[in-house]
């Protein structure tokens, strides 16, 4: 049996070695990632209240996603610069794709990203989306990532707030804190069913995103 | 308006802290999942998702999962750091679901470092 020319087998090997994230899925292909992304440079930027919405106003044709904190905010200049994939303010590497990845996202999809900051006050990003717009990536598994944040993240607190159309959802891990006693939320069971509560309500609500 | 019904939230916290009110020391393991972008891009949330599952199950207090930011490994992401009291830590690279598992309930749980899945074996020559 005749295999293929050798150099294509060490071809091969080599696109293998490369590709090796491709081959997992390199990309972002939920907006429930893009929005983990901002809750973790919210993280980074040492918030203490992270708040977080999702509107979805299918009359507009409109989804916007927005992540707000209170943590130590940037520069004017550094704002402007935040999109930018040649910028970061790491030093482990030299690209920052987080804010530039989402940006292509949101004008693919007719929409765009704008981002306020003020040093020492905090950071506002928000994106947009036309809803049905058939290059608009889904939601995709937001219950488990938001719960997912809580859980690990017990030094801060979440607002989450979920329209579609009319129609709101809310969670306020400050609220729960109040109700359910200080470390209730570092229970995996307890935010387990906070996922399924997430869930029914997202489906109660006809949510499209 | 969709609400969350707090009431069940508060059975499930009290059969929880019945079953674990017996064991209430600090946190004995902790478990880093690293969530930079390109640790998410490349499949971090599966593997925490993992994890906080592996959590659940085990039932244990004394094992804490957080997420930090890129640690400057991208190409080996999604990495994964763990650290047993009074250990050194182990990074894990190349981490996806199955792997994570087998990280909580060999290493975390049963004190086994996963050398096969770990960033380096050994230790650097002095």
């Amino acid at each position: 049996m005749r295999r293929g020319p050798s150099w294509l087998h060490r071809g091969a090997l080599l696109i293998n070695r490369a590709g090796r994230n491709l081959e997992r899925g390199f990309e972002m292909e939920e907006l429930s990632l893009h929005l983990l992304d901002l809750v973790e440079n919210a993280l980074r930027a040492e918030a203490g209240l992270i708040k977080i919405g999702i509107y979805e106003e299918p009359e507009q044709d409109l989804l916007s996603l927005l992540v707000e904190d209170d943590g130590r905010g940037m520069e004017p200049g550094m704002a402007a610069a935040a999109s930018n994939p040649f910028f970061t303010t790491r030093t482990t590497r030299r690209v920052g794709l987080g804010l530039s990845l989402l940006q292509a996202n949101a004008q693919a999809c007719e929409g765009d990203l704008t981002l306020e900051s003020r040093l020492g006050e905090g950071t506002r990003v928000k994106a947009w989306f036309t809803l049905s717009h058939i290059d608009r990536q889904p939601l995709g598994g937001w219950p488990a990532t938001i719960t997912g944040l809580i859980l690990t993240q017990q030094g801060v607190e979440f607002f989450y707030s979920h329209r579609v159309g009319d129609d709101e959802f809310e969670l306020d891990t400050r609220e729960l804190r109040r109700e359910l006693g200080r470390d209730a939320l570092a229970d995996p069971a307890v935010t387990a069913m906070l996922r399924e509560q997430v869930q029914e309500a997202l489906a109660k609500m006809g949510s499209r995103a | 308006m969709a609400k969350l019904k707090i009431s069940d939230l508060a059975k499930i916290k009290e059969q929880v802290s019945r079953r674990t009110s017996l064991r209430n020391g600090g946190a004995k393991v902790k478990i880093t999942v690293h969530m930079g972008t390109c640790g998410i891009a490349s499949g971090a949330r599966t593997v925490l998702n993992a994890a906080i599952e592996e959590l659940e199950r085990s039932g244990r207090k004394d094992i804490i999962i957080t997420t930090s930011g890129c640690a400057g490994l991208c190409s080996h992401e999604p990495l994964v750091t763990v650290e047993t009291q009074g250990e050194e830590p182990i990074k894990y690279v190349y981490v996806n679901d199955p792997k994570m598992r087998q990280i909580f309930n060999r290493h975390a749980l049963e004190g086994e470092v996963q050398t096969q899945f770990a960033l380096a074996r050994g230790s650097e020559q002095q």
